[in-house]
């Protein structure tokens, strides 16, 4: 049974783990982005069409990064570049998202056979979860980490890459010194606004292949119009937990996951809650971090001292 | 010839900050560069380092024209600026600070790159702890990555935009060891700097601006302090500060035994007791981060307060919110350390700064009285000479000493009876700063009770009536400045400092 509840968490946990992953990119390099929602969105619908019409999974996940990449891209231009306030533009960029989300998963509901836009077997075969060889085998162990349909795998390779890259190489020395202090990092020849618009995107394709998980692996092969539900917002709370560290972030998003997923673990015969309840538990945990964090005072795990700002050169 | 700029000019908007300058600094030599606030130095300077990019005029480096666009432009024709305010990474080390942005082969950040620092620091017997981050360190201990990160790209045109305001005199001494070293090798450094001793002792030549134009480039060793404050400010000045003699004695602020912690917890202030008294100018002395801010925020009622009492004529004003003192009829005025941060409202205008507090006039029931106010926004342009473009004009548009005079003239208008200055002259020029001290000066025959935290020695020796030293959180000594000298003073920073480098050890 705990080894059960322990697997579904780390299972519901992967949408959070990629758009915690993103949104640490995005902060770390200055760039507060509230559209983690939305460029999920974006990721989910655009993952499940090309899914849909293509039955091609390589395909369908490049599709949910690209959507990603795309809103971020968005959001990149208006915050780097015309400097638009970044909480206005993110927020916006998450009701732009989720509208796009609903509006063409209308579309796609109209042209759907019974009106139930549902994945091919096939499609969903290739996702499916498979025991890792040998390692699958091993008691407990085999059954939690090595049993995991592939995109589960994927979630954790690339925060570990994204985590020894911020850490461990130059160029991630310099994107941390961007978000930072821009002026210093100017100063010091790095090109601030090129560092910000590769990592922004590149941050907007790991939440968008985020969408696409819960479209289509939580969403069992069948489109639902609201299937990213809030998940973006918990991500860009987990940052704070994490401690804007990717590594951390793993930890964060299956206990995050642990918390979505409690509610079918716990008999009622034993304890007896409404299951709105368990629906409020992860974004009442989400509201205690964020309490408990602010009252740390450590310089070392905060926030980027320039996430918010957008810089310009000639200010004075 | 290392640089050479001829007819560069700069506009910001409808404000001319450079006219058609030209400037030449040789291999081997160092340049001070020398101008009121507000005279463009700064602008000048960003323009070799690629911050600002000139609107005319051509930039010769080593013999040929150049196009500056960039910092990385500068960076690869040796260029290196050490900015007023530190570019520097807080949450970095030292040696991160260093290497970030380079060039050099490699994609990982290995462990050898501390020996490097190490290496490269050694060699120009310069001291910094590589791991150490920069929040940990003291200023001079920044400035001294700044120049490692300058070295480690192997510039030899070196830009120090005003140095030594914020560094302890023998930091200064450190500093300028470093320099003639560099320019012993070959350098060519231009320092911009508003202390005149400063100038004479270290510099070969001497470029002077006034208001955006090069005025004349004068050789060190022919000229003196008279000449180039004549030539900075355009006309004869009085390099003298009056002391009035200090007429009241009436103890107007009794502090007893003040103990106060700051943000980490730790003990900044100790035991502190002292009196000031009315038409006094007390001077308080002593190494930055000694307990200054502290003690200024503690007497506003900023910063709670451990253990002591301050009474305002035989009254406790500790515990009380600033609200509150002001509603007892005490009139502090309070001119902080970080003017920007603390002081003014950086993007409103000189106008709306004026009807932030209470001021005389400047509010009519629930409605505020901007005709007033802007009344006495002009008549502070005029009185305190203000360089703006218009008193609607954001405050952080205007230099450094021009925000400050916008602060002190503000805090005068509320008629105080105890002023409290956290170094009112850091960064102003010689000009400035005299027109700070007549202001003090005239608020002391008032009888206003005046305490002046300051970090230039030879002017509280002239301005102050006593002088109150501390040294780690605990008052060394309180001479008074007509019987004491520069050197007592310094013994009075340091000797505490080093008993208890003995007790640690």
């Amino acid at each position: 049974m705990i080894i059960k509840f322990l697997f579904a968490a780390i299972k519901a946990g992967v949408p959070l783990l990629f758009g915690t992953t993103g949104e640490i990119l995005s902060e770390k390099v200055g760039n507060l982005n509230l559209g983690v929602e939305g460029m999920m969105f974006m990721g989910a619908f655009c993952g499940f069409a090309v899914g849909y019409y293509t039955d091609n999974v390589f395909l369908a996940i490049l599709a949910s990064a690209g959507a990603g990449m795309l809103g971020a891209l968005l959001y990149a231009v208006l915050t780097v570049t015309l400097r638009a306030n970044q909480n206005v533009t993110g927020l916006t960029l998450t009701i732009f998202g989720s509208g796009f989300a609903s509006f063409f998963g209308e579309l796609l509901i109209k042209n759907s056979v019974d009106g139930t836009p549902k994945l091919s077997s096939d499609f969903v075969a290739g996702l499916a979860e498979k025991s890792i060889p040998v390692l699958g085998k091993i008691p407990v162990v085999g059954k939690l980490f090595f049993s995991h349909n592939p995109i589960v795998y994927l979630a954790v390779f690339i925060a570990v890459i994204c985590g020894v890259y911020i850490k461990y190489t130059k160029s991630g020395l310099n994107m941390r010194a961007v978000g930072e202090n821009p002026a210093t990092a100017d100063a010091a020849g790095i090109n601030v606004s090129l560092v910000k618009y590769i990592h922004i995107i590149i941050s907007g394709g790991i939440c968008g292949i985020g969408g696409a998980y819960l479209s289509i692996i939580n969403g069992g092969g069948v489109w639902n119009n609201s299937c990213v539900n809030g998940q973006g917002w918990i991500a860009v709370a987990l940052v704070i937990f994490a401690g804007w560290s990717p590594f951390k972030a793993i930890l964060g998003s299956f206990v995050f996951g642990g918390f979505t997923v409690l509610q079918f673990y716990i008999p009622k015969s034993t304890v007896n809650l409404p299951n709105a309840f368990y629906v409020m538990l992860p974004f009442l945990v989400t509201i205690f971090v964020l309490v408990v964090n602010s009252m740390q005072k450590s310089k070392k795990h905060a926030q980027p001292a320039s996430c918010g700002e957008n810089y310009y050169r000639e200010e004075r | 010839m290392a640089i050479e700029l001829k007819g560069i000019t700069k506009t910001f908007g409808s404000v001319v900050a450079n006219n058609k300058i030209d400037l030449c600094v040789k291999q081997g030599e160092i340049l001070a560069l020398l101008g009121e606030n507000g005279s463009g130095k700064t602008t000048l300077m960003n323009m070799l380092s690629g911050i600002y990019y000139p609107d005319s005029g051509s930039i010769y480096v080593k013999g040929k024209e150049v196009k500056i666009t960039s910092p990385e432009d500068a960076n690869r024709l040796g260029i290196g600026m050490i900015h007023q305010h530190f570019k520097l990474v807080e949450v970095l080390s030292a040696t991160d600070n260093i290497i970030l942005g380079s060039k050099k082969e490699g994609k990982w950040l290995s462990k050898k790159r501390y020996e490097e620092i190490k290496e490269i620091s050694e060699k120009f017997s310069l001291a910094i702890e590589p791991k150490k981050m920069v929040y940990n360190m003291s200023v001079g201990e920044k400035q001294t990555v700044e120049i490692v990160k300058v070295l480690y790209r192997n510039a030899d045109i070196l830009i120090l935009d005003e140095p030594t305001a914020v560094l302890t005199p023998q930091e200064i001494t450190k500093l300028f060891a470093i320099l003639k070293k560099m320019r012993a090798q070959g350098c060519a450094v231009i320092i911009i700097t508003h202390k005149l001793n400063e100038v004479l002792e270290l510099s070969d030549r001497v470029t002077i601006l006034r208001k955006g134009e090069s005025v004349a480039t004068v050789n060190t060793a022919e000229t003196n302090a008279h000449e180039l404050t004549e030539l900075m400010v355009g006309r004869p000045v009085e390099l003298s500060i009056q002391r009035e003699e200090s007429k009241g004695n009436e103890n107007l602020l009794e502090i007893h035994h003040l103990t106060v912690e700051n943000e980490e917890g730790l003990e900044a202030l100790k035991d502190v007791s002292f009196e000031l008294n009315q038409g006094e100018i007390l001077g308080v002395a002593g190494v930055a981060g000694s307990g200054q801010k502290e003690l200024c925020e503690a007497m506003a009622g900023l910063l709670s307060v451990k253990k002591g009492a301050i009474l305002y004529h035989n009254e406790n004003i500790v515990g009380k919110s600033p609200r509150d003192i002001i509603k007892m009829g005490i009139s502090m005025s309070f001119i902080p350390e970080d003017r920007l941060g603390m002081g003014l409202a950086a993007s409103m205008g000189m106008v709306e700064n004026m009807m932030l507090k209470n001021y005389a006039g400047t509010s009519r029931g629930p409605f505020v009285n901007k005709k007033e106010a802007k009344k006495l926004a002009k008549r502070l342009v005029q009185e305190l000479q203000i360089v703006t473009p218009d008193v609607e004009t954001p405050v952080r548009r205007l230099s450094g000493g021009n925000v400050q005079k916008v602060l002190l003239g503000r805090e005068i208008e509320s008629n105080p009876n105890v002023l409290i200055t956290a170094y009112a002259v850091r960064g102003l020029d010689i000009n400035s700063s005299y027109v700070i001290y007549d202001a003090l000066n005239q608020q002391k025959k008032k009888g206003v009770g005046i305490l002046f935290i300051g970090e230039d020695l030879d002017v509280m020796l002239e301005l102050c009536d006593r002088i109150m030293v501390l040294c780690h959180g605990k008052v060394t000594g309180i001479v008074k400045a007509d019987q004491t000298t520069k050197e007592q003073l310094g013994l009075l920073m340091t000797d505490a400092m080093e008993k208890e480098e003995g007790q640690h050890e």
